[in-house]
């Protein structure tokens, strides 16, 4: 009877530290928050990060904050310190302010250990997203998401008879994608005012946004094409004569020309979301956005489909044709308490079937592997558009600075495009003493 | 049964507290109980005040927490008076406070002195005119948005109808001359409720039988109403443009979300400068300095105001 007792006793106690075991295990299963954007691609994580959650038993929470306040708030975050996030898939241009500042953690010794190389992903990504100092094997992060700015057109319009005929007689050749930006303007010109299905559509949709980044990224993604340099690639910071060359102001001048003349009434304040509404609300034949629209609008019931076409960047009046790079990498917090379980995110997430759904979910890979497959070209309509452009990308300063330097640039080019204030020579004379003027500060001369 | 209430309370405190207690004078027990707000006060406006002003004589930069603070003296100060952009943005924010201050006095008076009469469904009415400053000051400025715009927009729709011009032809938010009225206009419907209801308070407050006397007196209604009825509101006139002063000089929000400052920097307030200073180009020491400055000229401005406001009261 007593060692009935005894044996019972054990079992119970056994079940005890078994069950609490289970318990204590689970227990230190770790909740991670990423923090990102609110968009499209944001939805396709949270569907991708269920398979995290199932394989590492750790859960999942996400903090998106839409575009125009991304910067701030998370900035404000990692400036201070804060916990809230333990993943960050942070803008392009944070990577230098927050690698000197300590806010990332450096990946090296990680990429190392997991046998993660940066030769497997796209070049212009690892520079883009994960270098710090830029060209240096210093990695702050994995690139998550490759983005560029394209443009998207719509092809039902471009392939009327009628139109065809029209432009064709007016310009001399086929109304079809545009391979300079001149054409691009005569096609937004021809579009302008035009009546079409009774109602009054417009040429095209640009970004002309003052408070974040809008404007900029949109200059800039002409600029770069008409020989705009942000310094002499053979003396750093040396900005005059590169900044505001002849070539530059041209390409300014061409910003200006296309606001003026062929963008929808009251589209002096446009991003990403506005330039959408305008080209799925069908006001425009033409619109420039980053490439993680795409999904969205070839699955649009009014525009989607076979209705629109996507096209890279156009060559500049030398051929020189170049684009916006847009897209984050994913770093690991150096605030957060769960660092281990953000770089097991990360290692998941590099993983090449990973990167592979994440492509098939919307979101798009910056892995090698995935897009040199042979069936990416033509696993979606805009994938070729996306590979074309991810092969011209140039990108904004990426320095501690970033922030002053582009508050600068959105100042000086609303002045002018926008506001009509002064001449294209005038704004980038003065963005180039703005710059020159933050540099100073930053003990760069 | 208070009485009852307080006695058991009294008998129930432990007698060693209840010997302190006694033993405090007048002076230290109303110290006990407004310590909390002092320290409060102390924690929560006059460290950061204190802390801001400190702050400002340096070269701190919120994000860069490696790199050395350095005294830098008067260089901020003198940074920002010199600095042409920032007298831009001062005389942006002086045109939307000169402009919503006349429009909203004039407009709010004139309310306050119709809603002042009796007539039928007054009360309505009184309740259908402050509705707007009811609301959030984000969202009136995104509704704001979509009233402006040209294609779809209920305000340029009206001015093309009551016009004759193409609604589509003008931007109230993209137009260089157009939208400091634009903020001007938007801020005007949501805060002259605000103004009437001073206003209202002030011809309230005057007896009737001061108008019986002047009626005695055959004096004619314009005589009263500039011999009685303005003289005896003034005070509260004034008042009403003291607040909305203020509230406008910081004014934020609303421009955010119509303008966002733009185009170019025509509707750039100096709030929303100062924002960009300090948490979009993160220099701290700098902003620090635009602070200070900006406090000091609100400070300044309305302590002349105040003084001139009890002037007028005495008289």
């Amino acid at each position: 009877m007593m060692k009935q007792m005894l044996l019972s006793s054990t079992v119970v106690v056994g079940a005890y530290f078994a069950v609490s075991g289970a318990v204590g295990t689970k227990a230190a299963a770790a909740e991670l928050t990423l923090c990102w954007a609110a968009w499209d691609p944001a939805n396709a994580l949270v569907e991708l990060s269920k398979d995290f959650e199932a394989e590492s038993g750790n859960t999942m929470k996400f903090e998106f904050v839409p575009w125009p306040n991304f910067a701030d708030r998370m900035l404000n975050e990692l400036n201070s310190g804060g916990k809230l996030c333990d993943l960050m898939i942070g803008d392009s241009q944070w990577i230098g302010g927050a690698a000197e500042n300590g806010q990332y953690i450096k990946l090296n010794d990680f990429f190392d250990k997991e046998g993660i190389k940066m030769d497997d992903f796209i070049p212009a990504t690892v520079i883009g997203y994960a270098e710090w100092p830029k060209n240096t094997p210093n990695y702050w992060a994995l690139p998550a998401f490759g983005d560029v700015v394209g443009w998207t057109y719509r092809k039902d319009w471009f392939s009327r008879p009628e139109l065809q005929a029209e432009f064709k007689q007016k310009y001399g050749r086929d109304l079809a994608v545009p391979k300079t930006f001149a054409e691009l303007k005569d096609i937004a010109e021809f579009f302008q005012k035009r009546q079409i299905d009774g109602k009054t559509v417009y040429g095209a949709a640009i970004y002309t946004e003052r408070g974040s980044e809008g404007i900029t990224m949109g200059v800039m993604d002409v600029l770069y094409s008409f020989g705009f340099e942000y310094g002499n690639p053979k003396k750093a910071y040396e900005l005059d004569g590169f900044v505001n060359s002849a070539d530059a102001v041209k390409g300014l001048e061409f910003y200006k020309a296309l606001y003026d003349c062929c963008t929808p009434p009251g589209h002096s304040d446009a991003y990403m979301s506005e330039d959408i509404d305008a080209y799925k609300s069908g006001q425009v034949a033409l619109q420039m956005n980053f490439a993680f629209t795409w999904p969205g609008i070839h699955a649009d019931a009014n525009v989607g489909g076979d209705k629109s076409g996507y096209f890279p960047n156009p060559a500049g009046p030398t051929g020189v044709q170049f684009a916006q790079l847009g897209g984050q990498g994913i770093s690991v917090v150096a605030a957060s308490d769960k660092q281990k379980e953000a770089l097991d995110y990360i290692k998941w997430f590099a993983q090449p079937e990973i990167q592979k759904k994440w492509w098939a979910l919307g979101g798009y890979s910056a892995l090698r592997s995935v897009v040199e497959d042979p069936s990416f070209a033509t696993s979606q309509p805009y994938a070729q558009t996306f590979l074309d452009s991810m092969a011209i990308v140039k990108d904004f300063w990426a320095e501690p600075s970033y922030a002053s330097l582009l508050q600068a640039s959105q100042k000086r080019f609303h002045d002018y495009v926008v506001a009509n204030q002064g001449t294209a020579k005038d704004a980038l004379d003065g963005l180039s003493e703005d710059w020159k003027d933050i540099f100073e500060d930053e003990g760069k001369y | 049964m208070l009485h009852s209430s307080i006695d058991r309370a009294a008998h129930a405190t432990p007698p060693v507290l209840a010997r302190r207690i006694r033993g405090l004078s007048d002076r230290a027990i109303a110290w006990i109980f407004v310590a909390p707000s002092i320290v409060l006060l102390l924690a929560i406006n006059i460290f950061p005040l204190i802390w801001t002003v400190r702050l400002s004589f340096t070269n701190f930069r919120v994000n860069r927490p490696n790199e050395p603070v350095q005294f830098v003296g008067l260089r901020n100060y003198l940074n920002i008076l010199t600095d042409k952009d920032i007298w831009l943005t001062m005389q942006a924010t002086a045109h939307f406070l000169i402009w919503t201050i006349v429009l909203q006095v004039l407009i709010g008076f004139a309310l306050a002195y119709l809603i002042n009469k009796k007539f039928r469904g007054n009360d309505l009415w009184t309740t259908i005119i402050v509705l707007p400053m009811m609301l959030s000051p984000a969202v009136v400025g995104n509704f704001w948005t979509f009233l402006y715009q040209p294609q779809i927009g209920l305000f340029n729709y009206a001015i093309g109808f009551l016009t004759g011009a193409d609604p589509s032809s003008f931007s109230m938010i993209g137009d260089t001359s157009l939208a400091p009225w634009a903020i001007i206009i938007v801020d005007t419907w949501m805060w002259t409720p605000f103004v009437m209801l001073i206003c209202l308070a002030g011809l309230r407050s005057i007896p009737s039988s001061i108008y019986e006397a002047a009626e005695c007196d055959r004096a004619s209604s314009w005589r009263q109403f500039w011999t009685i009825t303005i003289p005896m509101v003034l005070p509260f006139l004034m008042l009403a443009i003291l607040f909305r002063g203020i509230e406008n000089f910081k004014m934020f929000d609303l421009v955010v979300q119509l303008t966002g400052g733009g185009p170019g920097s025509i509707t750039e307030l100096t709030s929303i400068n100062l924002k960009r200073e300090a948490f979009e180009k993160w220099r701290t020491g700098y902003a620090s300095a635009y602070a200070v400055i900006l406090f000091v000229t609100v400070f300044g401005l309305a302590s002349i105001y105040v003084k001139a406001l009890n002037k007028v009261k005495q008289r």
